[in-house]
């Protein structure tokens, strides 16, 4: 039983489950199973972005580029589909991951043989990323009307009473799970967070697991792009504006060390959870969601608080720090 | 051109990126900014009339300020992303005193005070705590921006006193505005205080090796507890001036300036992994940034497109030592 107290996901779930039970006595129709898959189908997108931001901040880096390569991506799929609706959707789902691949492995690149620190290479990528936006669309919309009904409808079929959107989060949580847990490089990423030097020593390529990681968070961003813009049905410069630090946030009340090494599939995708149940209980229990920034940052220096209690372990991406005697 | 010997005072970058190349950060930043300045005179008839060029100077001077105090947390190792949120929150109290009737002098005081309160509330979580600062202030931006939206709403206040008005629009001399003179000044003490006390000499010790301060002594955790009060004053102040710049105050405001100071300070050749870094390099990224959107602005070019530059800027000035060094050692892989 103590084992399994050790657990952060354990707390997460109770903590989500009291937060659900704390909503449920304001508004009955919460805790409905019906509105919990809700819940999950909004908060997918969420969900996918932090499992690929989580393998990047395992490794000591951080992806800052993540929201701008969603917004580039997805305008890139929004243009082709309005001006070829005839490209079938699993085409220009695998476009998008080609495209977020491509600006993922840009990052990679420059971290892993250039050596830049990732916050330097991904706050650069970040603007540069969002401009080429204004610059590939000219600064204009792709709007509902322009998209076909495929590109729009594909991710709200239902299969097997769920929607599509919800598979295929639910493939990408199993597939981190997968990789994480039963490979060579899911193992490598989290040696590398732990101690990059005795990586070497071990064998890794530190550099090239870097540069995988920022791959993999690069193909999902892209991929959140396309579900980002067939779900929210506009294409525009501001789409996801500033969520990267969602997804961080997301990340780390999901218990995953920005100090690298410390992190689990689990967490990251309850901790998309824990902000979006957070996002969709506001409306409905009658509160402002002017309060939605307000409470989530309490949420995050609360978990922050709660891991460093956890952890008492020093290490760090940007900085080292004093080991208090 | 030969090597220029880094000067005495300042640790050399953790990677010598430059210095050991061809000479120094400084340097490199003073030819890129004559660059840009030549390009921007060719470009645009506009760009030379003294008063244009004092309208330039808006660009840079609010987050300028913010980018000093940034310096000194980065060199000590620690960051913080709330200062965009701080500069809403307290342009939202300062509106909250407009509304109630204050006078001038109680909002300045106000826009300060709230700075200085929230970075001493960062300083506390990070010292006291042990936190990450990145992400305490992750947290705290989404905070105190939210408690900003909270207020506000999705109003605006707005019926500033003209008196008011002076720090952000108004001129000390000629066509050198206030804000410029601020940033001048502060510059100078930052610089000072960096570069001339033992407490720059500490800030700098801690960012190389903290471990090391802690056992010779240095009071790490109180002099980080001072950088992050410092950088909630400098965005206190930077508050009060965008907020009489703009004679309004909306939730909204100063929105991506955490990232735009993070910038100035990293173009300005401070290293990000701490321990290293000058003023005058920031003060000249700070120019750089501001010569860069407002030529492009003469040029019509869209404030997205000016973002691919700085952006481009920033990776390359970045990578252009290393690159150099590798070519020079003939080692690129």
């Amino acid at each position: 039983m103590k084992n399994f107290l050790k657990y952060r996901e354990i707390w997460l779930l109770a903590g989500i489950v009291v937060l659900i039970g704390l909503i449920s006595t304001r508004f009955p129709g919460f805790a409905d199973p019906a509105n919990l898959r809700q819940v999950f189908n909004d908060t997918s997108i969420l969900m996918i972005l932090a499992l690929g931001q989580m393998v990047v901040i395992l490794t000591r880096s951080i992806d800052l580029s993540m929201a701008s390569n969603l917004c580039f991506t997805g305008m890139v799929v929004a243009m082709l589909n309005a001006a070829h609706p005839a490209i079938p959707i699993p085409v220009l789902i695998m476009i998008a991951l080609a495209v977020g691949l491509v600006l993922g492995a840009i990052n990679g690149f420059l971290v892993w043989r250039l050596n830049i620190p990732s916050i330097v290479v991904t706050l650069g990528t970040l603007t540069i990323y969002r401009g080429a936006t204004f610059v590939v669309s000219g600064g204009a919309w792709v709007n509902a009307d322009q998209m076909s009904p495929d590109f729009i409808n594909f991710q709200r079929a239902a299969f097997l009473g769920i929607p599509v959107l919800s598979w295929i989060a639910i493939i990408v949580i199993g597939l981190f799970f997968l990789v994480m847990t039963r490979t060579q490089i899911g193992r490598s990423i989290y040696a590398i967070g732990v101690n990059p030097t005795a990586s070497v020593y071990a064998g890794i390529d530190v550099g090239r697991t870097k540069f995988i990681v920022f791959c993999i968070s690069g193909m999902i961003g892209g991929l959140a792009g396309y579900l980002w813009i067939s779900r929210y049905v506009i294409a525009s410069v501001e789409v996801a504006n500033g969520y990267e630090l969602n997804i961080i946030a997301a990340c780390v009340i999901g218990g995953i060390s920005i100090a690298g090494g410390i992190g689990s599939v689990g967490g990251a995708v309850l901790g998309a959870l824990f902000l979006g149940i957070i996002s969709n209980a506001l409306p409905v229990i009658n509160i402002s969601p002017f309060w939605q920034m307000a409470i989530s940052g309490s949420a995050i220096i609360l978990a922050v608080v709660l891991n460093a209690r956890g952890e008492r372990r020093q290490g760090r991406i940007i900085l080292r720090k004093a080991e208090a005697a | 051109m030969t090597d220029t010997p880094a000067p005495r005072h300042i640790p050399d970058r953790l990677d010598k990126p430059l210095s050991s190349a061809i000479f120094s950060w400084e340097a490199l930043l003073v030819v890129i900014a004559v660059a840009i300045f030549a390009v921007n005179s060719f470009a645009s008839p506009y760009f030379l009339d003294p008063w244009s060029l004092s309208d330039l100077t808006f660009n840079f001077t609010e987050k300028g300020l913010i980018a000093l105090a940034m310096a000194l947390l980065i060199i000590s190792g620690e960051i913080d992303l709330s200062v965009a949120a701080i500069v809403a929150l307290a342009s939202t109290m300062m509106g909250m005193a407009v509304q109630a009737g204050a006078g001038t002098p109680v909002l300045v005081l106000i826009g300060i005070a709230v700075g200085l309160a929230c970075g001493a509330f960062n300083g506390l979580l990070v010292t006291r705590l042990g936190l990450p600062s990145i992400v305490v202030t992750i947290g705290t931006m989404s905070l105190f921006r939210g408690i900003a939206f909270i207020i506000l709403g999705d109003q605006a206040y707005k019926g500033y006193p003209e008196s008011f008005a002076f720090f952000g629009q108004g001129y000390v001399w000629w066509v050198f505005s206030f804000e410029l003179a601020l940033f001048l000044v502060a510059a100078l003490i930052y610089w000072f205080v960096l570069h001339r006390t033992s407490f720059g000499r500490r800030v700098f010790a801690i960012g190389n090796n903290p471990v090391a301060c802690q056992f010779s002594g240095v009071r790490v955790d109180r002099i980080k507890f001072i950088l992050f009060c410092l950088t909630g004053l400098m965005s206190g102040i930077a508050s009060v001036l965008i907020t009489s710049r703009l004679g309004s105050t909306r939730p909204s405001i100063a929105q991506g300036y955490e990232l735009e100071a993070i910038t100035m300070v990293v173009l300005g050749g401070v290293s990000i992994l701490g321990g290293a870094g000058s003023i005058l390099g920031v003060v000249l990224a700070a120019f750089i940034m501001g010569l860069v959107t407002f030529g492009l602005g003469l040029l019509n070019v869209p404030g997205i497109v000016m973002s691919i530059f700085i952006g481009l800027l920033l990776i390359i000035v970045i990578a252009l030592p290393i690159v150099w060094r590798r070519l020079r050692e003939g080692r690129f892989a």
